[in-house]
């Protein structure tokens, strides 16, 4: 039986001929940027496996890297996708997946151009891998809600347009239960943007204090108290974001050491050739399990091996930039730049040793502690019961905190 | 270098569930552990059921030899069941050492064809009599044993397996003749094969004495040479899968107890302390599958890369199974600690197979060469 869907499917041939097309009607060398993405994203060629209208042409998402290529090979430029993470591989999803015809028609092509760009308000100071327990207020005022309360570690926030902020609406319902997702306006008054500066002396983050920020119940995202659900789209899609291409041997923070060693013959040392060669062994392995994890997504296969990925990388990283400090001796005592910066782009392999070791301090952190990525495998993959939890049925507001 | 395939085939898959099916039925824990409190190396049936009715023993050597054809992708599936098993029979030393060497002689000579049919079809069990640390890649120790001019060897070779019930011992000799490989049958006036009480039960060692044994030489010289360093190099490589198999096992049971026993009102295994250990043993399971299954096709499709992959597989995939086993005692409590429970039967296989065919220290010595990562001069 075929249904209608297959019957219009698009395949790579038929998204050749329409980037093409777009390519004919605006050829890269004399169209504007902004006019090209913007044609692009009408055109259903932004993300094929979105619904047509909204950037896309309901094609398979794997069909993504042919209209990439070929628009790669045409010289035509790209949304910086590095600048806009947030909004594409977050807020977006969450986007399609609750919004209203209204919320998508309006936020998602200027989201996927780049003109306006996401930041993610979800974290607070009290509320880090427990963020359910997240204590900012949105309260009910007319048409719209009034927000109060600070959120904490916020990439891109002094640059956003948009937030995707979750809130509490409800305190005397437990705490899972009682929080609603919203779209959060960044340039309403009540919004304070403030570096967070980091061990590194840089601030790739923000903290934001929300102070009577308004918002109208038209930029709620699902239904009020259903926040929690909502987030966990955001969530997930961020661990699919996570992954990436194949990575050669010696890729990554073994590489850079590896290099030092071998041009360094003065530095070496037999107590960090034992400890070199060890972590040499492991990252090699854990790229193995890297690549096994991408063969078994290809075949359709994913397996829960995905989370083992984030804690190897992260230990790897921060013993093997431990040991090239070590490796360097008095160099290792220096530090490039410890100036208030705002990078940009963050390379977890850039700078300088010093730094390496510093910012990897973050990656047992960032994106799921490594402890609570041990209790998901724990109770998810192994199948061992959960500690017992006291907070689960407890109204929000009678919380020890 | 093409990409290396990581993952099982269908016919893999078919292969794992026949052995284990097999194994389940006939090679329980209390069987296995029966096993090595009798006074037979190996159990006989389960062996005959495995290598030569199952064909098993055979994977390795070509269809024209009498073998199955197939590659050391499959030879490390049955080596994953048999670690999961502790399963008591001579694979590793018949069904890839001995045969390995042979492969690595002449085929087309027919006393080296008729050997590799007799241990392709499993009727036969063969070993290479050498000690089993032995690593590949590193220099061949000095043959012990001394080949004469009449066709006969003397000498002493002590740490082999699979030589107690072997019909075919593959022995390296040097002598008047010059450095050679030869086959000695087991059974012959001369031949003396002494049981040591060996830590793993499971996987016996024995010292071989020859003394003017009739012997015939497969191979010569360096032919003789790259035949055993090929064959090192296999069981090395094939050897982490069964330590892979081993580790499964031990974070399989230990997550089954742990959440079975309760302690101050709980299951234990709903402890953090504990919890964060098995999820971590998984972590460590997940790579040393990759590193095993990498060692395994490059062996299969005689990868450049083969020297790298096997080095990485012995030196993670030996350390993960032994941390498997140990932390398996400790998550069992007392329990662990008896000779009732088949834990002790793991850790002390887990431990015996970390130091055969190279420790992880000594892979990794050689990847510093391998990987050009030299060691300080001085």
């Amino acid at each position: 039986m075929t249904t209608a869907r297959d019957r219009t499917a698009v395949d790579a041939p038929e998204l050749r001929r329409r980037v093409r097309a777009l390519l004919d009607a605006h050829p890269p060398a004399d169209t504007g940027r902004l006019d090209f993405l913007r044609a692009r994203f009408d055109a259903g060629l932004a993300w094929v496996h979105y619904p047509a209208g909204l950037g896309g042409l309901d094609a398979p998402r794997s069909l993504q890297a042919v209209v990439d290529a070929e628009l790669e090979a045409a010289g035509a430029p790209d949304n910086d996708p590095r600048r806009i993470g947030i909004g594409l591989g977050m807020a977006a999803p969450t986007i399609l997946g609750f919004g209203t015809d209204e919320q998508r028609a309006r936020l998602l092509r200027p989201l996927w151009t780049g003109e306006e760009v996401w930041c993610q308000l979800f974290s607070e100071p009290g509320a880090g891998s427990d963020l359910a327990a997240l204590g900012t207020r949105a309260v009910r005022d007319g048409d719209g809600w009034v927000v109060d309360g600070q959120k904490v570690w916020t990439s891109s926030a002094h640059l956003a347009r948009w937030a995707i902020l979750i809130a509490r609406t409800d305190p005397d319902l437990p705490k899972h239960r009682g929080i609603t997702y919203f779209v959060c306006d960044m340039t309403d008054p009540g919004v304070e943007v403030r570096p967070l500066r980091q061990i590194t002396g840089e601030a790739e983050f923000n903290e934001v204090f929300l102070t009577g920020v308004r918002i109208p119940d038209s930029h709620r995202l699902g239904e009020v108290g259903e926040g929690w659900r909502v987030a966990q789209t955001t969530l997930m899609n961020e661990r699919v974001a996570i992954g990436g291409g194949r990575i050669p041997r010696e890729g990554g923070m073994v590489g850079l050491v590896a290099t030092t060693w071998r041009d360094r013959p003065e530095l070496r040392t037999h107590d960090l050739h034992q400890r070199l060669l060890r972590l040499w062994v492991d990252a090699e392995a854990a790229r193995l399990a890297g690549e096994r994890l991408r063969q078994q997504l290809a075949l359709g296969q994913p397996g829960p091996e995905g989370s083992a990925m984030k804690l190897a990388f992260a230990r790897l990283n921060q013993e093997l930039s431990a040991l090239e400090l070590e490796l360097l001796g008095e160099e290792g005592l220096g530090y490039d730049d410890w100036t208030l910066r705002r990078p940009e782009h963050v390379d977890f392999t850039g700078r300088e040793a010093g730094y390496r070791y510093l910012r990897a301090k973050g990656n047992s952190i960032e994106g799921g502690t490594s402890e609570v990525l041990l209790n998901i495998i724990a109770e998810r993959v192994l199948g061992l019961p959960p500690e017992p939890r006291t907070d689960k049925d407890l109204p929000w507001k009678d919380l020890p905190r | 270098m093409s990409t290396p395939d990581l993952l099982y085939s269908e016919a893999e898959d078919d292969l794992r569930a026949a052995v284990r099916s097999l194994l389940t039925d006939r090679c329980p824990a209390p069987a296995v552990l029966a096993q090595a409190e009798s006074d037979r190396p190996y159990d006989p049936a389960v062996w005959r059921a495995l290598g030569a009715e199952m064909g098993t023993a055979g994977l390795l050597v070509p269809d024209k030899l009498g073998g199955q054809g197939a590659t050391a992708r499959e030879v490390a599936v049955v080596m994953e069941e048999l670690g999961r098993a502790v399963a008591p029979v001579p694979y590793l030393t018949s069904a890839v050492l001995a045969v390995s060497a042979l492969l690595g002689c002449d085929t087309d000579e027919d006393a080296v064809a008729r050997l590799l049919r007799e241990l392709a079809g499993g009727r036969t069990t063969g070993t290479l009599v050498l000690p089993l640390p032995g690593t590949p890649g590193e220099e061949l120790p000095p043959a012990t044993v001394r080949s004469g001019r009449e066709g006969t060897l003397s000498g002493e070779v002590r740490g082999v397996a699979g030589t107690l019930g072997a019909e075919l011992l593959l022995v390296p000799a040097d002598g008047p003749g010059g450095y050679g490989l030869y086959a000695v049958t087991a059974t012959d006036p001369g031949v003396t094969v002494t049981a040591l009480t060996s830590l793993d039960l499971t996987r016996p060692l024995a010292t071989v004495t020859l003394d003017r044994a009739p012997a015939r030489r497969v191979a010569e010289a360096d032919r003789a040479r790259s035949a055993l360093r090929r064959a090192l190099l296999t069981g090395a490589g094939l050897l982490a899968s069964e330590q892979l198999g081993v580790a499964e096992w031990c974070l399989t049971e230990a997550v089954r107890h742990t959440r079975e026993r309760h302690q101050f009102g709980r299951p234990i295994g709903s402890f953090q302390a504990l919890k964060h250990r098995m999820a971590a043993l998984w972590l460590e399971l997940v790579s040393a599958r990759a590193a095993a299954r990498h060692a395994a096709d490059a062996l299969a499709t005689d990868s450049p890369d083969i020297e790298v992959a096997v080095a990485v597989a012995q030196a993670y995939c030996g350390e993960v199974a032994v941390h498997a086993a140990e932390e398996c005692v400790q998550l069992h409590g007392g329990i662990g600690m008896t000779w009732e429970h088949p834990a002790h039967l793991y850790l002390k296989r887990a431990k015996s197979a970390e130091i055969a065919l190279g420790t992880p220290g000594r892979h990794r010595q050689l990847l510093a060469g391998l990987v050009d990562l030299p060691a300080p001069t001085g």
